[in-house]
């Protein structure tokens, strides 16, 4: 069965205007308050489908019928002419099964919890040390520059062997791939100069190795060195910019939250104030790509094979049947003390985020230590909002304290 | 209540380990699911009906439980 739109098609991706500044673009919701599965055409002028709903959302990350390879020809992108853009060997991010998994387990023992569990002291160090210079003499700072930045970006490069001082190069280059308003020729120049750098690290790593994830994936014979590099890139930029993203949005809300900032004190009720944060803020607001490879029955509508659809991981996390519930506020706010744990932030299915265990690490010592070195945290000035990038965040978050 | 795992569909996300250490682990060698124990105790009922429902790759299968508890 098909329903008839009973919505305008939806353009995407939807711009932040108006709403609130932590919340997805408002088209988001309000397209899910008509239906779990409504349309939406891309920039290229192809429909697709827009998925809301949680059940909806899940189905279309765990159902080999939905798929991810970015080569197929229906995938829905969402910039203007960027199908011309797609090379042979994406990194396995946009890759199925049995490819995808071959690859992603060349990593997995990377990102084990008990490995990253092990790492908390040298993330607490970090966390400390960024704080230090952050406070060193002074008693304002921007903290998306001085903190939330630096400090998965030190995590990230540490993990990977990749130098600290090359930072800016990479962090503007990853600026422009996430940039919704690049243009085709921007992506191309930032993609290649990203993979030329990694393809020059790994060359390196592999001639001399050190103890680090890019030398254990230099080494390796079943790896192609483009494959490789592809694999950096996308550990370089899932693992600085989500994070980054995620300490500046949780520290500015937060900030107008303050009777919840004890829920980050008990480290019983940290890991979950944690889950909610991600749950909350969801910074992939315009969602993730997938292909239709057959006809699926979703939420009322018949996806034929062929068409894209856009889980839209944030619309699930609100909703209400799931997160709500009596003794908690609207899904739409914050409470630190509601059980999060099924959120989507990380995604679902196969592809789940891998990183997943080192950004919680991460979030939990660089929040927690925050506001307990820096009690008396406060705005101090105008706040600015990446609504121009694909993963949602922060410019610039001026503090005193 | 009795859980088993396939370890084929486990891809590694660690949510068991996460949400249910005492029951789950990761292997040292190849990284998948590995149970710490197989017989349960009702206190971890929870913990392991929520792990199984979070399991992005369906790996984690719970038999012999009581009628279907929904919600958080």
């Amino acid at each position: 069965m098909t329903t008839a739109p009973t919505t305008p098609v939806l353009p995407l991706p939807a711009r932040h205007s108006g709403g609130c500044p932590f919340g997805p673009p408002p088209a988001y919701p309000e397209a899910a308050a008509t239906g779990p599965v409504t349309r939406a055409e891309l920039p290229d002028g192809d429909l697709c489908w827009l998925v809301t709903g949680f059940a909806e959302v899940r189905t279309v990350l765990s159902d080999r019928r939905f798929s991810a390879d970015i080569r197929h020809p229906a995938f829905p992108l969402l910039v203007a002419g960027a199908r011309e853009l797609i090379t042979d060997n994406p990194d396995f991010l946009r890759l199925d099964d049995p490819e995808h998994a071959r690859q992603r387990r060349m990593l997995t023992a990377e990102f084990l919890v008990k490995r990253v569990e092990a790492l908390r002291p040298e993330i607490q160090r970090i966390v400390d040390e960024a704080l230090d210079r952050m406070t060193a003499g002074r008693t304002t700072a921007d903290l998306v520059t001085d903190f939330a930045l630096p400090v998965p970006s030190l995590v990230i490069c540490l993990l990977l062997g990749v130098p600290y001082e090359d930072h800016d190069r990479f962090q503007s280059l990853s600026r422009t791939m996430l940039n919704r308003e690049s243009t085709v020729e921007q992506l191309r120049e930032a993609q290649e100069e990203v993979l030329d750098y990694l393809r020059d690290l790994t060359a390196r790593k592999r001639a001399q190795p050190e103890d680090d994830v890019l030398s254990r994936l230099a080494a390796r014979d079943d790896l192609t060195p483009d494959d490789a590099a592809a694999m950096g890139v996308l550990l370089l930029v899932a693992g600085h910019e989500t994070t980054a993203n995620m300490i500046s949005l949780s520290t500015a809300l937060l900030l107008e939250h303050p009777e919840q900032i004890p829920g980050l004190a008990d480290p019983a009720t940290l890991p979950g104030a944690v889950e909610e944060l991600l749950r909350l803020l969801t910074i992939v607001h315009t969602g993730l790509p997938r292909v239709a490879l057959e006809d699926v029955e979703l939420g009322g509508v018949t996806v034929r094979a062929g068409e894209g659809v856009m889980a839209m991981l944030s619309t699930a996390n609100r909703d209400e049947a799931v997160f709500g519930g009596a003794g908690h506020r609207a899904t739409d706010e914050l409470d630190l003390y509601r059980d999060a744990r099924r959120h989507l932030a990380f995604g679902f299915g196969v592809h789940q985020c891998l990183g997943q265990p080192l950004a919680r690490a991460e979030l939990q010592i660089a929040l927690e230590t925050l506001f307990r070195r820096l009690p008396g945290l406060r705005p101090a000035g105008e706040r600015g909002f990446r609504t121009e990038s694909f993963i949602y965040g922060m410019r610039s978050l001026p503090v005193t304290w | 209540m009795q859980v088993s795992v396939d370890r084929d569909r486990c891809c590694s996300s660690g949510m068991c380990v996460t949400n249910a250490p005492e029951v789950f682990d990761q292997d040292d060698r190849d990284s998948l699911v590995r149970l710490r124990q197989t017989v349960l105790l009702p206190q971890q009922f929870d913990d392991v009906r929520l792990a199984s429902e979070l399991c992005p790759g369906r790996a984690i299968t719970v038999t012999g439980d009581e009628p279907a508890r929904t919600g958080a």
